[in-house]
């Protein structure tokens, strides 16, 4: 209705319900528009006050990370230097020494477990996303979930029993398959939420040109979410990289160097332990020293996976 | 003139409910044909059935027979892998492989084919990009990210990526309706030249498009194709009178 039905209406319409509306209009526009105003301000202030909470919030988050990495850092640094790197260490009551034989163990380690954990962690989310029956992956997919949350250290009894009890000597294989079974279900879950999010018309863009199945799945599908999928390796490499207790009865220690994967290998989760809880300042100096360098190490895997993948995932967008 | 490809009784069903009913339609070779209708008639349910891609969708099956050039694609030992590359889709959306370059795209069919000869693959993708008319606008850029290339030209791209593997029939799922006026142009313009060596089957929302493309149309109401024939017949002088309730754009 248009105002100029209501400039013609007569004083007999104004009993209707548009009259009556048209009558009190202006009071009711006064109050609402005033109810309005006084809303908004209320709602702007909640609105600030929840926006400062969130960023305390994230604060609060951000603060363990940064006082550990600190910490570890000031207390690190000074027992840091070239030594540390590229020596062995030196027996009780002798001072200097280095890491150098645990370092190159944990990454012996990381590349035996990544070895195992990650084909079959990519596999099984492969498997997850693409080939299995609903009801079939909702049950594999609890039992990753059961085996992601199955304590590393029963994880390490078991290898014992299989593994270092058969072979009749700790090793390093040992202590690498144990991280590798750790790396399984996080590797997997992550890959079967990446590829899940891949969507179905690119799968049937690709079989409709013809290709095999597990060709498109391998080499289109697998391929387009490369990036992603390495960012899950990382964050499973960077979990298994400081476990501590499962390398305690399968990989054991060693002061020194590498000799091969059927040897007891040192690590630097198992050294700072080792260290941490003897009764020698110089001890307790590396043990920081060597929390450092493990807190660097999982940084620089981190940052350089991000460098070398950052071209494949720039053509992803 | 022998049809290229025959459909005989066609039902396709998704778990319970039946998306296609008993649809027999024949395809000339080097011809368009449109299939027009509401949504939720079937139209797409019935292309992808032609490639056997309906099956790949969970729970879905398909009943009869379709017949490309005399041997039954539904019948026993046909592998669904090789069918597919004798009739090629082109979908609603463009859908380029994302993370692969223009090159890949197009040439992907082919080297997961097995063909590895790099001049081998340029030949072809230069001339499936012809085909596709877009080859002046990314032969400078062949190694650029698909998805950096415009929408219409996307499109261009992924039919130029199903001309690759040299079907005989390509089928186009509303190959422009997320496409702005110009596009769409270019892309019936290329339907046009395309047929001297392809059979199209298009589906189309749009009835001038219909009109403007295809020599043959077929007209698809709630799984049933109610009539079929010429183009110039079904949109003149329609035998049933829901198919001209429906193209004169009257349909309740």
């Amino acid at each position: 209705m248009s105002e100029n039905d209501f400039a013609l209406s007569q004083p007999s319409e104004r009993l209707s319900a548009s009259g009556y509306l048209k009558q009190n209009t202006g009071q009711r526009e006064d109050a609402l528009s005033q109810f309005i105003l006084k809303s908004y301000r209320r709602r702007k202030w909640v609105s600030r006050t929840l926006i400062l909470g969130l960023g305390l919030a994230a604060i609060i988050v951000l603060t363990p990370l940064f006082s550990v990495f600190g910490y570890v850092l000031v207390q690190g640094l000074p027992a840091l230097n070239l030594e540390f790197f590229t020596q062995l260490p030196k027996p009780v009551g002798e001072v200097g020494g280095g890491m150098a034989n645990s370092l190159l163990g944990t990454l012996l380690l990381i590349v035996i477990a990544s070895s195992i954990g990650v084909p079959w962690g990519i596999l099984t989310g492969l498997y997850l996303s693409e080939y299995s029956p609903s009801k079939r992956a909702g049950f594999i997919r609890y039992c990753t979930d059961v085996l992601a949350s199955i304590p590393s250290i029963i994880i390490g009894l078991f290898i014992y029993a299989i593994v270092v009890i058969p072979m009749k000597r700790f090793s390093a294989l040992a202590g690498g398959i144990a991280l590798g079974l750790l790396m399984i279900p996080t590797v997997a879950r992550s890959t079967e939420e990446l590829l899940k999010m891949v969507p179905q018309h690119l799968r049937e863009a690709g079989l409709a040109l013809g290709i095999p199945r597990w060709k498109v799945t391998l080499f289109i599908i697998l391929r387009g979410s490369v990036g992603a999928i390495a960012t899950g390796v990382i964050l499973a490499v960077a979990r298994v990289s400081g476990e501590t207790a499962p390398l305690l009865f399968t990989a054991l220690n060693s002061r020194l160097w590498p000799t091969g994967v059927d040897q007891p290998i040192s690590s630097l989760p198992v050294q700072i332990y080792t260290y941490a809880v003897a009764p020698y300042d110089d001890w307790h100096q590396k043990a920081w020293a060597g929390a450092l360098v493990l807190v660097l190490l999982v940084f620089l895997v981190n940052l350089i996976t991000r460098i070398l993948l950052a071209p494949a995932q720039r053509r992803g967008h | 003139m022998k049809p290229i490809l025959q459909v005989k009784h066609l039902s396709a069903s998704f778990g319970e409910s039946l998306a296609v009913r008993d649809v027999s339609l024949d395809f000339y070779p080097n011809t368009v044909t449109a299939i027009i209708g509401p949504s939720g008639c079937g139209k797409s349910t019935f292309i992808r059935c032609l490639n056997r891609l309906h099956e790949e969708v969970p729970q879905a099956s398909a009943d009869g027979s379709v017949v490309l050039n005399g041997k039954n694609i539904y019948g026993p030992g046909v592998d669904p892998v090789q069918l597919r590359r004798k009739i090629g889709i082109v979908f609603q959306k463009p859908n380029p492989f994302p993370s692969f370059s223009i090159f890949d795209n197009v040439a992907m069919g082919l080297k997961l084919a097995g063909i590895k000869k790099k001049y081998l693959l340029y030949e072809y993708v230069e001339k499936s990009l012809n085909q596709a008319a877009l080859w002046d606008e990314v032969k400078d850029k062949l190694n650029a990210p698909g998805l950096s290339l415009s929408g219409g030209q996307q499109q261009r791209l992924c039919i130029a990526r199903a001309l690759a593997v040299e079907p005989e029939v390509l089928l186009m799922d509303e190959p422009t309706s997320a496409l702005d006026p110009i596009s769409t142009a270019r892309i019936e313009e290329l339907i046009s030249v395309l047929k001297k060596n392809v059979t199209v089957v298009i589906v189309t929302h749009n009835m001038q498009q219909a009109a403007r493309i295809s020599d043959f149309t077929a007209f698809f109401l709630l799984g049933e194709m109610v009539e079929e024939g010429e183009t110039s017949k079904i949109f003149t002088a329609p035998r049933e009178p829901r198919t001209e309730r429906y193209i004169t754009g009257r349909f309740g």
